[in-house]
Order: C-alpha cells, then sequence, then structure tokens
C-alpha cells in the first residue's frame, strides 16, 4: 500500500483514537511549548521553496515560515523540525496533529478552509499554473495544447485547473498522475507527456534545477498563460486561534520589516531608532508581544535571525538564487505589489 | 422429576459463582459488553473528533462533480462525472490488471513450474534462474524497471516504430492499434459467443456420458472450440461481414483512432505477471513432484497417451496441492496492483487518493476501499474454495 494510505490511516487512528477535549484557545502553542520544538510540514523537494542539502539542512521560502515562527515562539530560528510530505499527505498529516503547520505551497481555497478543517493565515507567495514544454515542439500557447498529454500531480488544484482549463477552452487531454514529484518530472523529461503544469514557480524551479543532461534550461519554455490564481500560503488546524495569530503575525511582521526597511544587517542600529512604529514593531516600545502571546523581541528575532520578507525572497527563490524569479506581484504593495500587512500596533 | 433424573448424575448445589453454566454466560455477556461498549466508544470519539476540528463527514460528496481527469478508463469519464463514477473507474481498472494478471501468471508460470522439471539441462536452469531473480527483488523496484525501459526506451510519437503496415504504432505514449468500428452487430456477437459457450459445455457433458456408457470417445475440446467461435462468426457473415476498421493515426501531440495500451498499464501488468509467475511455478513444481512416480508408469501401462495420462491422470491429483496456495497469489495479484500509484496507473487506489485529497473525507474513502479491496478478495477466495472442493478427492 501506499504511503498516503498509511498516512490516512495513522490520521483516521488519531481522530478515532485521539481523545475529545474540548477546544481552548492556545492548546497547540501550550503543546509546542512544552515539546520545545516547532513540527513543520514542508514539501518534498522543490529548489527555493523546500529543499534538503546533502546535511539534511532545511532551506527554501516555505521552511523561513517555520523559522519565523519559531524565532516568535522561542526566540530561536533553529528549533523547528522538518516533515516533508506529498501534496497527498500533507492534509491528513495536518488533520491528525503529525504536524502543527504546513509550510508546503498549499493554495487557499474555500473548501479547504472549511470542509477540511483548517484555517489559512495569509499569502506567502502569489502564484499561478502555468505550462513548460519542450521547445522541439513549437508550441507557442496553451491554447495549442489540444490532444496532449499532460504530467501533473495528484490532489492538487493544479489538477482540477488543468481540467476545467481544457474544458473552458473545448480541448481534450490525457494526464499522466503520479504522486512523487521526482518521478513526474522524470515522465516529463523522458517524453512520456509533452506537457509539465504546476505553478509557474515550481515550473521556474524544476526548469533550474532539475533538467537531466544533456538536456538544457534552454531546452525547455513555459507558456506565457498563467490559468489560475494560486494563493500559497501556510496552513493551521482550526481550533487555536492564538497559535493561527502568532503564524499570521510572523509572516506580516517579515512584511512590515521589509516596508519599514528593518534588514537583518541594521536590525540592531534599528533598535536605537526614533521612529515611533519602528519602535513598536522592535519591541522597543513595549506591548504588542504581550498581546500575542510571546516574547517583546519578537520581531526583532525574526528579522535577527531570518530576515525581512524581501531578503528571504531574493535568497530563496529571487535574484540571488539560481531561480531569478521576478518580484511581479509578491513585490510590496507599496511598490505596486500585492504583499500587504495590516500595522502593528 | 424421577424420570427426567434417570441417567444423569443428580445436580450438586454450588454457589452461582462456581457454576460452570452460569459463569459461561457471565463471561460472555461481559465479553460482547466490552466489544460493543468499545466500538460505540470508537464511533462516536470518531464523529465528536471530526465535528470538533469542523471536518465534513458522510457520503454526500459521492454524488457531486469529481473536476479531475482520468488517463485510462474502461467507461466513458469525464471531469464532469461524479466522484462515484470516479472511484468506479478506478474499481475496473483494478480488475482489469488483476483478472488479466491471474491468468497470464497461471500460463506463464504453469510453463516455468513444468520447464524447470525438464529433463533439458538449459531449460530447467534458465527456469531455475528466472524463479530466484524474479521472487526475490521486491515488485515495487521491477515495475520502476519496466516503466522507465518503456518511456525511456521507446521513441517519441512522431518518431513511433510502426509495424505490419502501418497499423502498429509503438511509442513511449503506448501501443496503438486498428479495432472494429462500434457496429450494433458486435452485441448480437456477443449474445452468441455467450450462446456458444453454453453448448460446448452441454456437448462436453454429453460426451463425457456417452464416453462412461459405452467407451466411445468423442473429440469434444475441439468440436466446442468450434462452436465457441463459428456461432459469433456466422452471426458477423449473417450481418454482411460490416468490417469498417478506426486506424490509429498522427494528430497533433499523438495518434488519434484506434486503441491504445498505455504504458502505466503495460508495466503494471508485465511486472505483476512476471512476479507473481515465479511463485506460481514453484506451487506448480511442488503440486507435480507431490506425485508418486508410480501414478505415471499405471497410466501408461493402461496404454493412456502422454496427453491422456497428464490430463486424467496426473492433473486432477497435482490440482488438489496445487489450489490452496494458489488462492494466496490470485489475492497477492488484486492487492499488489495498488502498487500501480508509483508508476501512475489510475486504480482504485489513485481514484481514492484523489478523492481524499479533494473533500478531506479520509475516513469515508478508507472505508469504501476497504469494502472494495475486501469484496473482491473474498470472491476469489469463495471461488477457489468452490474450485477445490470440486476436485477435491471423492473416496467411494
Amino acid at each position: 500500500m501506499s504511503n498516503k494510505i498509511m498516512a490516512a490511516t495513522a490520521g483516521i487512528a488519531a481522530i478515532v483514537l485521539g481523545a475529545a477535549g474540548t477546544a481552548h484557545a492556545g492548546k497547540e502553542l501550550d503543546a509546542i511549548k512544552a515539546r520545545g520544538q516547532l513540527i513543520c510540514g514542508v514539501g518534498i523537494g522543490t529548489a527555493g521553496f523546500n529543499l534538503a542539502d546533502s546535511q539534511g539542512k532545511w532551506t527554501g521560502l516555505n521552511v523561513d515560515i517555520c523559522r519565523a515562527v519559531a524565532a516568535a515562539i522561542f526566540g530561536d530560528a533553529d528549533k523547528v523540525k522538518y516533515v516533508p510530505l506529498t501534496s497527498q499527505q500533507r492534509f491528513t498529516a495536518l488533520q491528525s496533529g503529525e504536524v502543527d503547520l504546513l509550510s508546503n505551497n498549499t493554495t487557499v481555497t474555500l473548501t479547504r478552509d472549511t470542509a477540511l478543517g483548517f484555517d489559512f493565515t495569509g499569502v506567502t507567495y502569489y502564484d499561478g499554473q502555468g505550462f513548460m514544454v519542450p521547445k522541439k515542439l513549437g508550441v507557442k500557447s496553451a491554447k495549442e495544447l489540444n490532444g496532449a498529454t499532460v504530467c501533473v500531480a495528484p490532489g492538487t488544484t493544479t489538477e482540477l485547473n488543468l481540467a476545467d482549463y481544457f474544458r473552458a477552452n473545448k480541448m481534450t487531454f490525457k494526464p499522466v498522475v503520479i504522486e512523487k514529484v521526482d518521478e513526474i518530472r522524470g515522465a516529463f523529461f523522458s517524453g512520456r507527456c509533452d506537457v509539465y503544469t504546476t505553478d509557474a514557480s515550481g515550473l521556474y524551479a524544476t526548469r533550474a534545477a532539475n533538467v537531466p543532461a544533456p538536456l538544457t534550461i534552454e531546452d525547455f519554455i513555459i507558456l506565457p498563460e498563467i490559468i489560475s490564481k494560486e494563493p500559497l500560503g501556510p496552513v493551521v488546524r482550526h481550533g487555536d486561534s492564538q497559535f493561527a495569530d502568532i503564524v499570521r503575525w510572523a509572516q506580516f511582521a517579515m512584511i512590515e520589516a521589509e516596508e519599514y526597511g528593518i534588514t537583518s544587517k541594521n536590525v540592531d542600529e534599528m533598535m536605537k531608532s526614533d521612529n515611533p512604529v519602528i519602535k513598536r514593531i522592535l519591541g522597543v516600545t513595549p506591548g504588542m508581544g504581550k498581546a500575542l502571546g510571546v516574547d517583546e523581541k519578537w520581531v526583532y528575532n525574526i528579522v535577527k535571525q531570518v530576515g525581512n520578507y524581501g531578503e528571504a525572497f531574493d535568497r530563496n527563490v529571487g535574484m540571488g538564487s539560481p531561480l531569478k524569479i521576478a518580484r511581479g506581484q509578491n513585490e510590496l504593495w507599496t511598490k505596486g505589489g500585492l504583499q500587504y500587512a495590516p500595522p502593528i500596533r | 422429576m424421577a424420570v427426567a433424573a434417570v441417567g444423569s448424575t443428580p445436580r450438586v448445589k454450588v454457589a452461582p459463582w462456581n457454576d460452570p453454566v452460569i459463569r459461561g454466560w457471565v463471561f460472555q455477556i461481559i465479553v460482547v459488553g466490552l466489544v460493543a461498549g468499545l466500538a460505540w466508544y470508537l464511533v462516536s470519539n470518531t464523529i465528536e473528533n471530526l465535528a470538533r476540528q469542523k471536518i465534513a463527514s458522510g457520503f454526500d460528496y459521492l454524488g457531486r462533480e469529481a473536476g479531475f481527469e482520468i488517463g485510462d478508463t474502461m467507461i466513458s469519464y469525464s471531469p464532469a462525472s461524479t466522484y462515484a463514477r470516479a472511484i468506479w473507474v478506478g474499481i475496473l481498472n483494478t480488475l482489469r490488471v488483476a483478472v488479466l494478471g491471474v491468468i497470464l501468471s497461471t500460463i506463464l508460470g504453469t510453463l516455468l513450474g513444468v520447464g524447470r522439471l525438464s529433463p533439458n539441462w538449459l531449460l530447467s536452469k534458465i527456469c531455475e534462474w528466472y524463479v530466484e531473480a524474479f521472487r526475490n527483488v521486491p515488485l515495487l523496484l521491477w515495475l520502476f524497471l519496466f516503466y522507465k525501459l518503456i518511456s525511456e526506451a521507446f521513441p517519441g510519437p512522431r518518431q513511433a516504430i510502426s509495424a505490419l503496415w502501418g497499423s502498429l504504432f509503438l511509442s513511449n505514449r503506448g501501443l496503438y492499434f486498428p479495432v472494429p468500428m462500434a457496429d450494433p452487430i458486435h452485441k448480437w456477437m456477443g449474445v452468441a459467443l455467450l450462446v456458444g459457450i453454453a453448448g460446448a459445455v452441454v456437448l462436453h457433458r454429453w460426451a463425457r456420458k456417452r464416453q462412461e456408457a459405452t467407451g466411445q470417445p468423442f473429440p469434444s475440446i475441439s468440436a466446442g472450440l468450434g462452436i465457441v467461435i463459428g456461432l459469433p462468426l456466422l452471426v458477423w457473415l449473417a450481418a454482411g461481414a460490416p468490417s469498417a476498421m478506426s486506424w490509429p493515426a498522427l494528430k497533433g501531440f499523438n495518434f488519434e483512432g484506434g486503441t491504445v495500451i498505455q504504458p502505466e498499464f503495460t508495466a503494471l501488468l508485465v511486472g505483476l505477471v512476471l512476479y507473481t509467475s515465479a511463485f506460481v511455478a514453484e506451487i506448480v513444481r511442488s503440486g507435480i513432484l507431490a506425485l508418486h512416480k508410480g501414478q505415471s508408469e499405471a497410466a501408461a501401462a493402461l496404454g493412456l497417451s502422454r496427453g491422456q495420462s497428464m490430463r486424467l491422470v496426473l492433473l486432477p491429483q497435482a490440482l488438489r496441492v496445487i489450489v490452496p496456495p494458489m488462492t494466496s497469489q490470485y489475492l497477492n495479484i488484486t492487492k499488489n496492483s495498488s502498487l500501480a500509484i508509483a508508476i501512475g496507473y489510475p486504480d482504485l487506489v489513485a481514484s481514492i487518493n484523489v478523492t481524499i485529497n479533494q473533500t478531506g473525507q479520509a475516513i469515508e474513502n478508507i472505508l469504501l476501499i476497504m469494502a472494495a479491496y475486501l469484496s473482491v478478495s473474498l470472491s476469489i477466495s469463495a471461488f477457489m474454495n468452490w474450485y477445490n472442493k470440486r476436485i477435491a478427492l471423492t473416496e467411494r
């Protein structure tokens, strides 16, 4: 039987056997504090978002969100245990309590927010679904894909958008659906499929890091059409709003820090700033940490150890990384993008 | 009362907790109560936990639109179909690979088992090496190997290998071949086939009765085969032999028309058959070796030909040893087919997995998948037990 069934069975066992206690605010948070470690569900391996190196050290934009939450709770961004999950395992793992937080390129949707028993805390990356094809096929637009064989990961919004897009454009396709992302990429690069579809960020990451020799990055093009909105963000279980608040504001703190020019390099000087907004953000003027139920220096710890949103973006997926993805929609709202954080006050 | 007491020892008055009858009842009531209590606790706890976590429950989702496409279907299916239909497509795909796997691995396994007993040194060694190679490597690795072989070794559809004057096309998209155009007469040919099979059975029974009564043999097997093939053929000819074919042709990205055997299906079937036939070979070998040498010598002394002695004397006895362990192998094929998920064949597990993910209702879906595998496995067991009883030694 597959991993999925085992994960699902474990999840069911947790739901069937777990004590049916009443929900009260702070229950998840108490458990995390008692454990001394945040357990974070991440993806199996997508360069720039979540990838473990040869020493088992995880890096990526999703990983930085986990680190920021740990920095807020413990004052130490390294107090995180990472659990890699496939697209099919992730929801059962979160439902059953195997992980505290899911930060693995999960698209925010109504069903997931409600029927699955989750709460989304924000959008860490505004994405959209795209198509990658070998250049030699000579395809210039997604509208020319009638009759194509498409490689896609199961149990994703991608799989549903794909079917919707072809139906809406009166085209047909044949899916090849494999759970493990390495296998599905392998099927695409070996020519089993004409097209590989996933979120555009994933396509860029795959093209930058996974093309097998003798093929090169030049042999594949990403078609211009973006067929869906894919707001990706961290997810928690429904029930502990205090923990959800910490996850939500940890991300907002990273965005606020970028907006006010606080970086991991200048954060110590910024502590001496006279700007009342910066004083409030960094906890020089106390109150915010207490309201959230964490240390007053929570934002200082996040920025010092993880960096602001712009730093995390550049380091992992932006111009400072092999992926070289432009900020685009993920630019700050002050610079024409969508990343906007409510004020910390 | 005196009459009733005759022949039985008079009951000694004992305390109720020492009375074995009362004690037996009490223990049984306690056990039943505990089991019922545990079941009640698990069910109510599950419902409460689901409600607390605000996770949806119930089977309503089965009627909703599935929204995802499936690459290999035996019945018509589109993303607009319901989850129930998507799961049904998965069940049929699992059954297809299981049924073909059972038939092919039985044939291949029997040949290998007999081959390993052959006096020919080379043949027997080849069969031995085959068995050792296939049963000692995990099935999943064989599946990966065959899938990689097909998708890496064969060319893309535009460079497809064509054979038989452009009617067969082999590429990494699968094997495309022509099929007859859909025609209303096909339904009647199916009816004729069923009638033919029934006729052949009746003929075989009559031939056996006549042989038992008069000793005269009748070639019932070849005659039966003639009826089974001949009747549909006659119907087809009577309808004016409609022979329009749907031919595969390259159009755009891929071939259209004809029909296709897809690489995922091929890799899974080949993997299952080659792996399981190694076990079947050993079962067949053990069945034949279990027979005393005197059986074949006695058959020869009676003047039976080699084929007759195999069919009438040796095989019926060997089958009694072979059938029970074969049941386990058939069940294994069905259950192992769930490894399809690793190479992307859309079987029952695949359909259920996607449904779990889109609806979040793991408990209901796991119940469905367990019910499906359980009914298939119990059907196989029931059939094999019936067959085993039929061929069992009847002592006279």
